[in-house]
């Protein structure tokens, strides 16, 4: 196995893809978003609990590869307590990782999608659900991975 | 025909692209289906158009245009041959299968289908052939019907046939080999019957020509398209072939240059077929590296390369059902040369990412057949699709790096 594949499919990610957290609809959510990658049909869906500003709970269903299945459920447990502003913030620094492969320190497990930037048609697996995040905190709706990346296919 | 069999892996020196190592690993080329490799014989052919004879066809007077125009008309007969039409005048270069498709559907469809007509397709077609029938349909307020298909397997449920090919049928269109599946449809049994009801027909060549011998004659089809891309040409030419007591009756598409005969303030008259339907300037290059790949191909063989693909699609797919884990989908018996398959519990974007670090390139997506998908209840599947220069050793790696792969997942 090269290093680049275990750069990208790292033991937290196949970890998570496998048995991801908050997979569950949550029956008090006040926030919903769906994100799809039309190209490949990448499915998720965002469940928030907000309570004001804050994200009280947070869970998400759908279907897609590891990848993006992992990173919904790593979002779903590191946004919990955050704020919109917050969640928004982590999202800009998430995208700038996933494309740049350049992680704070501050990023916790979330940087081990950092490897994903040598793969740039995965970028947008990776960031899939955070795009859903980011509406849902925003008041929900339906986002597309579509006009954020060049398109292929 | 030749009689002899080629030697298929000497052909693999006529295309330079595939001696090279990617990822660190000899690149195995299964991405067929999306698009072919080009041989030399066609990137020469382009080369020597653009440094000796490249002018703008038709209507020039001078040496060069002579040349051009010669060559790009000398291309058409060569396309005409290659699938048997019996006139130059059925030969219309397009971008491509889909620009094709959309001709027929804007130009014959708009004159010729109306309210409540309907418009007979399978459930296994390409999105190009779905998308502009639909744009029809929603214009006219015709209604799309589709054939079913038999699972997995996927296989037309021809039970249904009767049922469907009603005389509210006007236009029955319908893949040749599908790109997700490699199913091979009985084409000319198919169109045989709907010409009995008279009703029109057209043919999706897209993974056909090139891939087996085509006589659109013997098939029996009104309209069929295909792209010069997947059979070793350049992208940016396709053909559409017409009955010509079809075309005739079909105005223009595309207005401009090249598609008239004269043209007043208020009033225009059209060019005679074939340029009715080629307006503006084409792409002269395209048809003249497609020239060289069509030669190329017949100096192989069309039989004989059906035979190489079917052999190694069958033995990939052997190989694929005797792991654990894996579905397949598509005919077990003949089929087109590809194998669309899914991994136990690895999505195919991964298996396609992993395949290419070891060098493997396959294909993963809806395959632009995302009604099909949801058909056959998958989100995806992982895709190797195969021509004449790839050979069983490639195979047996491809079943290596699957195991690989599914080692990595813990399958």
């Amino acid at each position: 196995m090269s290093d680049d594949l275990n750069d990208l499919y790292q033991e937290v990610i196949l970890e998570h893809a496998k048995s991801p957290r908050n997979f569950k609809v949550l029956p008090d959510a006040n926030r919903v978003a769906h994100g799809t990658n039309p190209l490949c049909g990448d499915n998720y869906t965002v469940y928030l609990v907000m309570d004001g500003d804050v994200v009280k709970d947070a869970s998400f269903q759908g279907s897609g590869c590891a990848i993006s299945k992992a990173s919904a459920s790593l979002l779903t447990s590191t946004i919990k307590g955050k704020t919109r502003a917050e969640v928004e913030a982590l999202f800009g620094k998430v995208h700038d990782m996933v494309t740049t492969g350049h992680a704070d320190d501050a990023m916790g497990k979330l940087a081990a999608f950092a490897g994903v930037h040598k793969f740039p048609a995965r970028v947008k697996c990776a960031i899939l659900s955070w795009h859903a995040a980011k509406a849902a905190v925003a008041g929900g709706g339906t986002v597309s991975t579509e006009g954020d990346e060049p398109k292929a296919g | 025909m030749p009689s002899l069999l080629p030697d298929w892996f000497a052909l693999r020196a006529d295309f330079p692209i595939l001696d090279q190592q990617v990822h660190g690993h000899p690149l195995v080329y299964f991405d067929n289906a999306a698009t072919s490799q080009k041989p030399r014989a066609v990137v020469d052919a382009l080369v020597r158009y653009y440094e000796r004879d490249n002018a703008n066809v038709h209507r020039g007077i001078h040496e060069l245009s002579n040349r051009s125009t010669n060559a790009f008309e000398a291309a058409r007969e060569r396309t005409r041959k290659f699938i048997n039409a019996r006139s130059i005048e059925e030969i219309i270069y397009t971008r491509g299968t889909t620009e094709g498709i959309n001709l027929i559907a804007n130009a014959w469809g708009g004159k010729f289908i109306k309210a409540g007509d309907v418009i007979l397709l399978t459930e296994m077609e390409h999105h190009s052939n779905i998308v502009p029938w639909q744009m029809l349909a929603e214009r006219t307020g015709a209604k799309l019907r589709y054939i079913p298909i038999t699972g997995d397997e996927g296989l037309l449920d021809l039970d249904k046939l009767d049922s469907l090919l009603t005389p509210e049928v006007k236009l029955f269109a319908m893949v040749h080999i599908s790109n997700a599946l490699g199913t091979l449809n009985p084409v000319t049994d198919l169109c045989a019957r709907a010409r009995k009801l008279g009703i029109t027909t057209l043919v999706d060549g897209a993974q056909s020509a090139g891939h087996l011998p085509v006589d659109v004659q013997a098939i029996g089809c009104d309209f069929y398209a295909f792209s010069g891309h997947k059979i070793c040409g350049p992208t940016g030419i396709g053909t559409l072939y017409g009955r010509k007591e079809v075309l005739e009756q079909t105005p223009p598409w595309h207005g401009g240059g090249e598609m008239i005969a004269t043209v007043d303030y208020f009033k225009s008259t059209w060019n005679t077929l074939p340029h009715k339907f080629e307006a503006g300037t084409p792409d002269i290059s395209g048809p003249i590296g497609l020239h060289a790949a069509l030669d190329y191909l017949d100096a192989i063989g069309r039989e004989n390369i059906f035979r190489h693909d079917l052999e190694l699609a069958t033995y990939a797919y052997q190989r694929l059902s005797e792991l654990k884990g894996v579905r397949l989908f598509g005919p077990k018996g003949e089929r087109g040369g590809l194998v669309s398959f899914l991994l136990d519990d690895v999505h195919a974007h991964d298996v396609v990412t992993i395949a290419d670090r070891y060098g493997v390139a396959l294909r993963g997506g809806h395959h632009c057949t995302q009604p099909l998908m949801k058909k056959l209840g998958v989100p995806s599947t992982a895709r190797a699709s195969f021509y004449f220069y790839n050979t069983r050793a490639e195979v047996d790696r491809f079943i290596e790096v699957v195991r690989e792969i599914q080692k990595f997942f813990g399958v």
